[in-house]
């Protein structure tokens, strides 16, 4: 067991390394300096407290993304429609923080409401995708990619129609709420420790649920084989509504934070495609949540480290996500050679 | 709204089309082999980058569209050697592929935004183009749009009308039937995986070279399509003709919303721009809902007469995926 603990280690540090000879590959390709580029993501992200505090500024919504993400996934589902979940969370969280302008209901509980509001705007939006599914035959990966679409589409709307700055609708946003409607950040930072809060007990629900509870367990054996949960009494259907419906609270929770604590109103990116990028995080971390919080960490510090690029080397700052998928692709590869090497053993597992 | 007028615009939605018609068949073909290739959008967005660029550094139109379909080849060379040799979900390694391919385009394509480049001229028939009505409807394209009708029909006759298509389908059905019967599965999934590639690579330049000519990097408007395509597959049944069909009709009707745009002042551009969104999800629902236990169960305990004409026109609408569409398959 611990030899083959050693090897898998070995194998994993082995996908590192092809993903960043893969990236170079690309960097040389575009003739652009690669010790450089690396070094500017590594400035950009953790060379300096302020940096650092970015970085969980990302860090929060991809978190929360990706922990929902992982119920969907127990339950054998492909919830891509997690994108259009966290921007209806968003436009929940504002509608209800609009709601409590101009009167004397307290900032707190404002502010609350909004998060909770958020939550719901997003579990209905999944639950759509499960309705579509279990009741319309239309697979998730289709039913949500459509609703993430209109998602967009209505969020832009809201933007420059029924929510826009009086005569000055712009892709800006909307007007930002007052100081008081937003989650008290640390000083001269963007970081809100309220945000670090949520996410932490977003995440923490979520490994509760899977690894320590009775549901968590019926959800797996929904994922794993439908038809043999079914016959053994576990209402499928409701199972798979009831992950959609997680999923998607907790990435409505992502979409609140985001309006609450990062840009204090709507503007058209607020789901910064944090929802696809959880995704990936799910994949690289075999989708079991204890290495979840650092993968996370990890992709979210590519991502600003990153917007270094376009500033001081004139690069797109889109090659983190080539980095980030060229990590993902060789786990996967190098998973499936072990796999193949050793099928007995995997008949074992 | 003249007859000319009219003729022009549907002329137009059958260029427009000709990107999402490559891409839809490339797709049916693969996915009638068994593979589910998730990553048309990302291979969309790379060979429209990269013929562009090709394009603009040769000022060669072909080897700007051979570049598309090679690069479409390779994204799908690795789908298929994940998928099939290394047994990895096919859902995962094509839905990285789609995100990380689009980031490749924007980075990639970087130094080539906003540069005019060759475009691929209109080509118009001799003698058939002065026919009435199909004159300008059909023989007034370019090669591509030509290229795209012929694939209609050359993939549909290949796969329902020829000995080695056919086999295709038995290999997308039932690989364990096919494989006693001599037939090399993955071998034959990896092939048609490889050509299906290609033609959503062609989707590339048709758009970059053609349809939207240029790079505009992520406002190229092309992020999307490839989802679309995949959509239109399904809707197609996975059979050439309705799929182009998907696609005539999805290109229509955005054009549609453009055109009634002035004449609907009340609605947003943004609504109108995303119709086809929802228009895609009642699409996949028509198809689908014919399939889930409920509507059956419903249906059982409806008067016979009504109940035969939903069935009929729930069947009609119908479409099963190939049964072993993304499940690995293990030669012994």
């Amino acid at each position: 067991v611990k030899s083959s603990a050693i090897t898998g280690l070995g194998l994993r540090v082995g996908a590192v390394l092809l993903a960043l000879a893969f990236t170079t590959g690309v960097l040389l390709l575009a003739s652009a300096p690669p010790f450089e580029a690396y070094r500017q993501i590594v400035i950009g992200s953790v060379g300096s407290v302020k940096k650092v505090t970015d970085v969980l500024v990302a860090w929060v919504p991809l978190a929360l993304a990706t922990s929902g993400l992982l119920i969907t996934f127990a339950a054998g589902l492909w919830n891509i429609g997690i994108e259009g979940q966290i921007t209806l969370g968003a436009i929940f969280t504002t509608g209800a923080l609009r709601l409590t302008l101009g009167t004397d209901i307290p900032p707190a509980v404002g502010i609350g409401g909004a998060i909770l509001a958020g939550i719901l705007g997003g579990a209905l939006w999944a639950l759509l995708a499960g309705l579509l599914k279990t009741y319309g035959g239309v697979n998730e990966i289709f039913g949500g990619l459509g609703l993430n679409f209109v998602a967009v589409a209505l969020n832009v709307w809201l933007i420059f129609g029924p929510w826009g700055r009086p005569g000055v609708a712009s892709m800006s946003g909307t007007e930002p709420f007052p100081h008081s409607l937003a989650l008290p950040a640390l000083a001269d930072l963007r970081l809100s420790p309220w945000a670090i809060v949520i996410a932490i007990a977003g995440f923490a629900l979520v490994y509760f649920l899977l690894q320590g509870t009775y549901f968590g367990l019926r959800l797996k054996a929904v994922g794993k084989n439908p038809r043999a949960a079914f016959v053994l009494g576990i209402p499928t259907v409701r199972y798979v509504l009831l992950a959609f419906v997680l999923c998607g609270g907790l990435g409505g929770a992502a979409g609140a934070v985001q309006v609450t604590a990062v840009y204090h109103r709507l503007i058209p990116a607020i789901s910064s495609g944090y929802g696809y990028l959880g995704l990936m995080v799910a994949m690289l971390v075999n989708y079991q949540p204890t290495w979840v919080p650092i993968v996370a960490f990890f992709f979210a510090a590519l991502n600003i480290g990153s917007i270094q690029l376009p500033i001081v080397l004139k690069l797109d700052s889109s090659l983190a996500g080539v980095l980030q998928g060229a990590l993902v692709l060789f786990v996967l590869g190098v998973e499936g050679v072990r796999q193949r090497r050793r099928p007995k053993l995997k008949a074992v597992e | 709204v003249s007859t000319e007028t009219l003729l022009i615009g549907l002329a137009g939605v059958l260029a427009a089309a000709a990107p999402i018609v490559c891409a839809t068949l490339g797709e049916t073909i693969t996915e009638r082999s068994g593979v589910i290739n998730l990553s048309v959008n990302g291979t969309i967005l790379l060979s429209a980058m990269g013929s562009f660029a090709v394009a603009v550094m040769t000022d060669s139109l072909w080897l700007g569209f051979l570049t598309g379909m090679v690069i479409g080849a390779l994204v799908a060379l690795v789908v298929a050697g994940f998928g099939i040799s290394l047994r990895q979900s096919q859902v995962a390694v094509g839905f990285v592929l789609t995100l990380m391919c689009r980031d490749l385009a924007y980075f990639l394509g970087n130094p080539f935004m906003g540069l005019s480049g060759p475009r691929l001229p209109s080509l118009a028939i001799p003698w058939l183009e002065d026919l009435p009505v199909v004159g300008p409807l059909l023989f007034q394209q370019d090669a591509l749009t030509y290229l795209s009708f012929i694939l209609i029909f050359v993939t549909w006759a290949w796969i329902f009308r020829t000995r080695p298509g056919l086999s295709i389908i038995s290999v997308g059905e039932r690989p364990a039937a096919a494989y006693v019967r001599g037939l090399r599965v993955n071998r034959m999934r990896y092939l048609y995986t490889i050509i299906g590639g290609a033609l959503v690579g062609l989707a590339g330049p048709a758009f970059s070279l053609s349809v939207k000519a240029g790079w505009k990097g992520t406002i190229s408007g092309l992020d999307g399509y490839g989802w679309i395509a995949l959509a239109i597959t399904i809707f197609g049944g996975w059979n050439p003709i309705r799929a182009a069909f998907g696609a005539y009709l999805f290109v229509f009707l955005q054009w549609l919303g453009l055109a009634l745009q002035p004449s609907l002042p009340g609605v947003p551009s943004q609504v109108l721009q995303v119709a086809p969104f929802p228009l895609m999800i009642m699409a996949l629902l028509l198809v689908n809902i014919g399939n889930t236990e409920w509507v059956e169960r419903t249906l059982a305990a409806l008067p016979d007469s009504t109940r035969l004409f939903i069935a009929r026109v729930l069947r009609s609408l119908r479409a099963s995926p190939p049964a072993s569409l993304g499940v690995p398959f293990e030669q012994e």
